[in-house]
């Protein structure tokens, strides 16, 4: 192996991982709320309210997917064999996932340029059961990195093309489903006002009970069933800090929404977001993607790395892009605050 | 079917679909930009009902290209895992560059765009126009900065072998400035660039024929003419310099295009043609030592042919390379004498009485969108057999794991999801224009909110 670099204390390999990570939490944080409000759009009735549901996420969902874009540029760019491996062993999730992407951008962009309510209802309901099935599968990949999946000493998927449908990343994908659930009602709460706004908190108590319980019974099942997802916290006993915070901050939820403060409400739910990740970045680190046949087969950050040169220039690109990209995604939702207005002169 | 073929019909179905969007979005970014600066400088209304137009029509086809686009990224990972591993070190950067640079900023801004007309001042929202202009031009530039290194690669080394051989990054610059890649930037942006003047010059002498909107669809088609005629003239230029790249570095596809065999004669030029691969005979009509004058500036001088490679080194499929190519190049002639037939009509002041002209503008709009896929199509077959020019086949780029029942359903759900978004994009963009721009300046521009229609 090439001798490796460092910048500020860590090498450039860690580095990536941290970058990439980042960027998925971004992804998972943006695209989460509006995955989210789809998955409850189907319970919000009447037509208007679910117009200012759609225009709630209107002018931010492209940017939000653009973060998936950038996550998959920069796993490609510093990972390219866990890029390769990942994406070639969960070919029929990944090509669904894609395939409800395109549903719910048409739903999205179809649904209000039509009046006939067959029209709407078909995309109100395509858009909502995409959202639901985007949240899902999202989970079932993370799942399955998490428990780790079969490689064979070519760092090629061994396993049968179904075995993505585990207990395990099943769990994990209703839990990332009520996550996003929980934190698009949050959204909705910022974005809503009137009725509709009573009927959103109401959707936020009810998601955040429903995300609860999934959670407990996903730190059930890792403890008894996988508990090398577990080992980390006993090696680094500081580490508890992290879901004690999660505990922590999912308490503060309900008690912001209670005194009506939805803003703070909607930063602690990207906190969730981003705790759960760090979690699962936590149990993986140096890893990225665990062989369950030989350790030898692992994928980690140094034998499935860009070259040290490579991931130095892009190290370089995404400490001038990523200020950029963040700074674009903070103006339009400044531009956009507060809530939605259906009335002609609004947005 | 094997998996190779499967995953080239795969790809060659998602790229080409996708490439219908990206083109358009870039080409009427520029327009967008043109009508709403010309609103600024002169507040003059009928260029905001033009910006704010456009900006519809740019609406739908910016969110297909994004949605269609995802795909593109995942394809590689999915389908050609050997190549991702053969490539990731090189193509990485480029496509984090094009991530964080282009897509953030023409996504981020986009929201402002399409909602932000009544929300900021007319100058940021300008700002905000130019912003998802640069953002496409730019994303333009990465991933054909990308797709040239596999033509011409440079700034790499090889490091290990048989399975395990990848290209690492050596120079990132000799990388981005590969020697095809400026030429391939130039001609793709003036395609695309192309594809939207296009299309606001068929929309614009429909209305035109129809009576409707005169006022604005005569300024529309003016400042769209301007940008077609000097488009359609760099392209010349620009397709000029582009063939001499490929004469020089990927002498097999030239050859195939022109349907050269023998290496010991002059090149000829064909207007158009049938090559019989087995007899090495082209029929048709030419100029003969035509391309041979083009790259060497003499009728004499020979020309590599395809004779010169061994069968499993050229394109597999040389007629269709050939009539792609021809298919571009034609339409490139048409587009420059149609332009330049406009703006005499225009000097004469009669473009907008001369109605047979008008009629063959309406229909002109599929014309960039052609030649914008023919010139890929010759591009990317002509490539073959290669994925990396010389260094990887495309039969050792797939993914191992892959079978090719998945493969075929992946092609399947592809085909239907795109022929219903298809329909949908023609059905929307065919009612967009019957309804055209608004005449007064109390349209809401709101693509969600279109029609306020009362709550149940």
């Amino acid at each position: 192996m090439t001798e490796l670099e460092y910048f500020l204390g860590l090498d450039y390999n860690t580095w990536w991982f941290l970058v990439v990570g980042a960027v998925f939490s971004g992804y998972a944080i943006l695209d989460g709320f509006d995955m989210g409000a789809g998955a409850l759009h189907l319970f919000i009735k009447g037509d208007e309210n679910r117009r200012i549901a759609f225009n709630a996420i209107g002018p931010v969902w492209d940017g939000n997917e653009v973060w998936l874009v950038i996550g998959g540029g920069t796993l490609f760019a510093g990972f390219p064999e866990v890029y390769a491996t990942l994406f070639s062993a969960f070919y029929i999730p990944i090509i669904l996932f894609l395939v409800l992407l395109i549903f719910r951008a048409a739903s999205i962009e179809f649904r209000s340029k039509e009046e006939m309510s067959w029209w709407r209802t078909t995309w109100d309901v395509s858009y909502c059961i995409s959202s639901i099935l985007l949240a899902f599968i999202l989970g079932i990949l993370l799942g399955n990195v998490m428990q780790g999946i079969p490689l064979d000493s070519d760092f090629e998927f061994a396993g049968h093309w179904l075995g993505f449908l585990n207990p395990y990343a099943i769990i994990v994908g209703f839990t990332t489903l009520a996550l996003f659930m929980m934190h698009g009602a949050i959204y909705l709460s910022l974005k809503t006002k009137g009725k509709l706004l009573t009927k959103v908190t109401h959707f936020v108590r009810y998601t955040v009970i429903g995300f609860v319980i999934m959670f407990i019974i996903l730190s059930f099942y890792t403890m008894l069933y996988l508990p090398e997802q577990t080992q980390i916290f006993k090696e680094h006993p500081t580490l508890f800090i992290v879901p004690i915070l999660m505990v922590l901050t999912i308490s503060n939820i309900t008690r912001l929404i209670a005194h009506r403060k939805y803003f703070p409400a909607f930063l602690f739910s990207g906190i969730t977001i981003c705790l759960l990740l760090i979690v699962a970045a936590l149990n993986l680190y140096p890893n990225i993607l665990v062989s369950t046949v030989a350790e030898a087969n692992t994928l980690n950050i140094y034998n499935a790395a860009a070259s040290q040169k490579s991931l130095g220039i892009m190290l370089t690109i995404a400490s001038i892009g990523a200020p950029l990209a963040i700074f674009y995604s903070l103006f339009v939702f400044w531009v956009f605050r507060g809530r939605v207005e259906l009335d002609e002169h609004s947005y | 079917m094997d998996v190779e073929i499967l995953s080239r019909i795969q790809f060659a179905f998602t790229i080409a679909f996708h490439y219908i969007f990206p083109p358009l979005s870039i080409g009427l970014g520029l327009m967008m930009v043109l009508f709403e600066g010309n609103y600024l400088i002169t507040k003059n209304k009928k260029y905001e009902q033009l910006a704010r137009f456009w900006t519809k029509i740019f609406a739908v086809t910016f969110g297909l290209g994004v949605a269609t686009g995802i795909v593109m990224e995942f394809e590689f990972g999915t389908n050609w895992a050997t190549y991702s591993r053969y490539v990731g070190d090189i193509f990485g950067s480029a496509l984090a560059a094009e991530g964080l640079f282009a897509f953030a900023l023409e996504s981020g801004f986009l929201g402002i765009l399409l909602f932000g007309w009544n929300r900021t001042s007319p100058p940021v929202h300008f700002i905000a126009t130019v912003g998802v202009w640069i953002g496409s031009m730019f994303s333009a530039v990465w991933i054909v900065v990308a797709n040239s290194w596999q033509q011409t690669p440079t700034g790499y080394h090889i490091v290990g072998e048989g399975m395990d051989a990848r290209a690492e990054i050596v120079d990132f610059w000799a990388m981005v400035f590969n020697p095809s890649s400026v030429d391939r930037v130039l001609h793709v942006w003036n395609g695309s660039l192309l594809a939207g003047a296009f299309m606001v010059l068929s929309v614009s002498a429909w209305y035109l024929l129809k009576k409707r909107h005169v006022e604005s669809s005569k300024s529309a088609f003016k400042i769209a003419l301007m940008v077609a005629t000097t488009c359609s003239l760099l392209q010349l230029v620009s397709g000029h310099s582009s063939a001499e790249v490929v004469a020089e570095h990927q002498p097999a596809k030239l050859a195939a295009m022109e349907g050269h065999f023998d290496s010991s004669k002059p090149a000829d030029l064909y207007l158009f043609g049938w090559v019989n691969r087995e007899a090495q005979k082209v029929t048709g009509l030419a100029i003969p030592g035509g391309t041979s004058f083009l790259l060497h500036q003499n009728f004499d001088t020979p020309v590599t042919g395809l004779n010169d490679f061994a069968r499993e080194d050229q394109p597999d499929a040389v007629n269709a390379v050939f009539q792609f190519y021809h298919i571009m190049v034609s339409i490139g002639m048409i587009l420059i004498a149609l332009t330049l037939c406009a703006c005499f009509y225009l000097w004469r002041g009669k473009l907008f009485q001369t109605q047979w002209l008008l009629w063959v503008f309406v229909p002109s709009v599929l014309l960039p969108q052609i030649a914008n896929q023919a010139g890929w199509f010759a591009a990317e077959m002509g490539r073959q057999p290669w994925v990396v020019y010389n260094l990887l086949r495309t039969s050792d780029a797939l993914s191992k794991s892959v079978q090719a029942g998945q493969v075929l359903f992946s092609i399947i759900l592809f085909g239907i999801v795109y022929f219903i978004l298809f329909l949908l994009f023609i059905y929307l963009l065919n009612k967009k224009i019957q309804h055209g721009p608004e005449e007064l300046d109390t349209d809401t521009s709101d693509m969600y909110t279109d029609k306020l229609s009362p709550a149940k």
